[in-house]
């Protein structure tokens, strides 16, 4: 019993820097905008980290009941991509695109933003909407998948981020 | 490296606590493991995911992330935080005796 005690303090005492929460904002409504965030707040819970999203401008879209299942690819000025700017912006591109890119995410058993919102609520993880966006786009909290805890002011983005690290998609 | 007792044997766990050697793990020290986690009450919830953790690295050779501990353990995702707070698949691995699962999702 004495060896375990010292193997906790040496744990603990080696995790003083650890991050213990960590709030995400995502800002961009597009397919490579919205996961990163979505896997960073997923594997924040995974670790044992406390973890918040809050959705902002376009980043809505990934909360949004009407728009969650059908989040794009960007084939525009996405030189990231190596395909030209003029091809991705014909019609049906860029479904086509995000077509092949889910169908290759699901080979992977990368969720689909709706089914990983889902399952990032279930974690426990907070989720926001910007109080400034939704205004913008005359949005209202019906119009949010039920996960979305509320939708509040950049004041109580920081009240709920106070302590912890802040990281911005 | 740490060399620490659980249920009256010494076993070698790494930095962050998981064992070097899974084979130095027996059932009976489950309880002792899942106390130094902070977890006072074993259900059978509990041994459900703990059992499946073990089973799953010994058939894969590594354990399980949380999504898949969810759709295969019979355990649904809300339920396994609630077990484990602290982390289901990270606490649950340490509980079961086996490395860090490791995967993004």
């Amino acid at each position: 019993l004495h060896l375990i005690s010292n193997y906790s303090e040496r744990t603990v005492a080696a995790m003083g820097d650890a991050i213990t929460k960590v709030s995400i904002i995502i800002s961009k409504g597009s397919l490579e905008g919205v996961y990163p965030g979505l896997i960073m707040a997923n594997g924040a819970r995974a670790e044992g980290i406390e973890a918040n999203l809050f959705f902002t401008f376009f980043g809505l879209d990934a909360i949004h009941k009407a728009r969650h299942e059908h989040i794009k690819l960007a084939t525009v000025g996405n030189p990231g991509l190596h395909f030209p700017t003029f091809a991705g912006g014909l019609p049906g591109v860029s479904s086509v695109m995000t077509r092949y890119m889910n169908h290759k995410m699901e080979e992977l058993d990368i969720p689909s933003i709706p089914e990983f919102i889902e399952m990032i609520a279930d974690t426990g993880a907070g989720l926001y909407a910007c109080k400034a966006s939704v205004d913008l786009f005359g949005l209202e909290k019906n119009d949010f998948i039920p996960q979305v805890q509320d939708i509040i002011t950049v004041g109580e983005f920081y009240d709920i981020a106070a302590g912890g690290q802040i990281i911005f998609t | 490296m740490t060399i620490a007792t659980f249920a009256t044997t010494d076993v070698e766990l790494n930095n962050e606590g998981f064992f070097v050697h899974p084979e130095q793990w027996t059932e009976n020290m489950v309880p002792e493991l899942a106390q130094a986690e902070g977890i006072e009450e074993l259900t059978d919830a509990h041994w459900t995911v703990i059992r499946f953790m073990r089973s799953e690295y010994l058939a894969k050779g590594s354990g399980p992330t949380v999504r898949v501990l969810g759709k295969a353990s019979g355990v649904p995702i809300k339920e396994l935080y609630q077990l484990f707070p602290r982390g289901p698949a990270k606490i649950a691995a340490k509980i079961a005796g086996i490395p860090k699962p490791r995967g993004c999702i």
